[in-house]
């Protein structure tokens, strides 16, 4: 093959790659785009800022407030990070750290499992086990009723869900920090407790962080389980044990069924265009931490 | 070649990774306060056995380990030996240095604050001692709060060296620890370990045979797992007795 052939053929897979590459970023400027386009008819009828704030949903008579349903998504999202964040790193930790070959080869499997279970099979789980134990035996601790349908539960199932994910990113966050490094730790006379306190978790802290942030954005997208769980009613929520509607439930309970509603399509929308900007948010405020802390070191 | 009272002994020493036999019988003995070179090509076991002192080598998998170490008498693969006082008492350089992700002073102060050392005062002390010592102070005195990632890579070599010491070690180990430095570096690093015969023990790994002889009281040469030979630098470099030696100085074989 003569030389310039296959100087043609590099030059042209550079190509066709970057193009690739625009296209599926492309993707997301279409989506924006699009959500926008499908909620403009709603933005021009009602200020963006009482679109937010309001709490009223009444979509017979026109009135539609997201605030309920921003806060009802952001309870639950906090709530299964709170539990799963903690849990993870302890889990991985110890799977990184101490846990013998044999142990991490027979652990690392079962986590990756159960992000393959179907988020229904979590939603069934958690009305057949976490919903009627909240129900009947946490809830009547702390309010006068509570029918188990709440954000607690939502956030449960879902920190279940989210757990897999935040586990296997630290473990291979954990895996980058160099043996060396806690070579060096342990042969000052460092415990391996030490070590990793003060070596490890430091040097991964923007792992830490960057995990964190993914599993935030799977928690708060994430749909099927958490409606099945956590009653989805539109109000703001008082404690734990009260009933919550993220807006993927939102989205995914009522689209498609009354379209004959003028504006409901495009409150959707907009409810969806408020999740990608959420999500937008806390990618670019991760993104900024990791960023200072690069420059830092 | 055996000392009266040496400060490492090394007895019957076997070690297996999974299931290839690395370290073939090894026994020798480490002199007090002086400096012993491992020599020997790549692969030949050096490395390997200088981690057996500090017992960083049994963190490893499907490692396997019989025979003793004796460090000042005692096995440190003993069954009541606490392996963190252990390791306290050897300070490790490794080939390149991996400072600790905190400032150059914590660096110092890392190891002094585990073993109970928490006065600001005392630590300032110890911080400015060492780094005088390594002839950083005046290099780093202001920027003690930077990060020691910012260093050159000579420098976080001798913060490395300063750090070890901070923790009063009795034995210094050494695995190539010039292999990623520059002349300039690596001859400030040799400059040091020639000061510091006098107060430690220091063990070192080395494939540079110039360096060897620089700086060693004593060479092993080492080959496929087995020390061939042990003795004066003089004896080992000029006068090998074995035909292995002869053909490594010499430049047979690598």
């Amino acid at each position: 093959m003569s030389y310039k052939i296959r100087l043609l053929k590099d030059r042209l897979s550079a190509n066709i790659f970057l193009e690739l590459s625009l296209f599926s970023i492309l993707t997301v400027v279409l989506i924006g785009y699009g959500l926008y386009y499908k909620s403009s008819p709603i933005l021009q009828q009602d200020t963006l800022w009482h679109l937010l704030s309001s709490t009223e949903w009444k979509p017979f008579k026109n009135e539609f407030g997201f605030f309920s349903y921003i806060i009802g998504s952001l309870a639950v999202t906090g709530i299964a990070i709170i539990i799963a964040l903690p849990l993870s790193l302890l889990c991985a930790i110890y799977i990184a750290e101490y846990a013998p070959h044999r142990i991490r080869q027979i652990l690392v499997p079962l986590i990756d499992l159960l992000s393959g279970i179907p988020p229904v099979v979590y939603g069934v789980w958690g009305v057949l086990t976490i919903v009627p134990y909240i129900g009947d035996h946490i809830a009547p601790h702390f309010v006068d009723y509570s029918s188990g349908y709440c954000a607690l539960a939502g956030g449960i199932v879902l920190a279940v869900m989210v757990f897999p994910l935040i586990v296997s990113i630290l473990l291979e966050v954990f895996d980058t920090v160099p043996k060396e490094l806690k070579e060096a730790s342990l042969s000052l006379g460092a415990t391996e407790w030490e070590t990793t306190r003060k070596v490890v978790l430091k040097k991964s802290v923007p792992g830490i962080i960057a995990a964190t942030v993914l599993g935030i954005s799977r928690a708060i997208g994430e749909t099927l389980a958490v409606l099945m769980v956590c009653g989805n009613l539109p109000m703001i929520p008082h404690s734990l044990f009260d009933s919550v509607y993220p807006l993927p439930a939102l989205i995914a309970n009522n689209y498609g069924d009354m379209m004959s509603i003028p504006m409901y399509e495009s409150a959707l929308m907009l409810s969806a265009l408020i999740l990608f900007v959420i999500i937008f948010i806390f990618n670019a405020i991760s993104r900024l931490i990791l960023y200072r802390i690069e420059n830092r070191s | 070649m055996t000392f009266e009272s040496p400060h490492i002994r090394v007895k019957d020493l076997n070690v297996h990774i999974g299931g290839n036999h690395i370290l073939k019988n090894i026994n020798i003995d480490i002199p007090d306060k002086k400096l012993t070179s491992f020599i020997g090509p790549s692969g030949c076991g050096k490395t390997t056995l200088l981690k057996t002192f500090n017992r960083l080598l049994d963190r490893n998998k499907d490692v396997q380990i019989d025979g003793q170490v004796l460090v000042d008498g005692e096995n440190i693969y003993g069954k009541d030996i606490e392996v963190t006082s252990m390791r306290q008492k050897m300070g490790l350089l490794s080939q390149r240095p991996f400072p600790l992700p905190m400032s150059i002073y914590d660096n110092i102060a890392y190891g002094p604050r585990l073993h109970g050392t928490t006065k600001k005062k005392e630590l300032d002390v110890l911080v400015e001692h060492y780094l005088t010592a390594t002839g950083l102070w005046d290099e780093v005195k202001d920027r003690l709060n930077g990060s020691a990632a910012r260093l050159s890579i000579g420098q976080q070599q001798r913060l490395c060296l300063a750090r070890g010491l901070a923790v009063e070690p009795e034995i210094i180990l050494g695995d190539e620890p010039t292999s990623a430095l520059d002349p300039i570096s690596t001859q400030k690093i040799e400059e040091l370990f020639l000061q510091l015969k006098d107060k430690y023990t220091l063990v070192l790994v080395t494939h540079i045979l110039r360096q060897a002889r620089r700086l060693s009281d004593y060479i092993a040469f080492l080959y496929m797992g087995e020390i061939i030979e042990f003795g004066p630098t003089e004896d080992i470099l000029l006068r090998p007795k074995e035909k292995l030696t002869q053909e490594y100085v010499k430049g047979y074989i690598s």
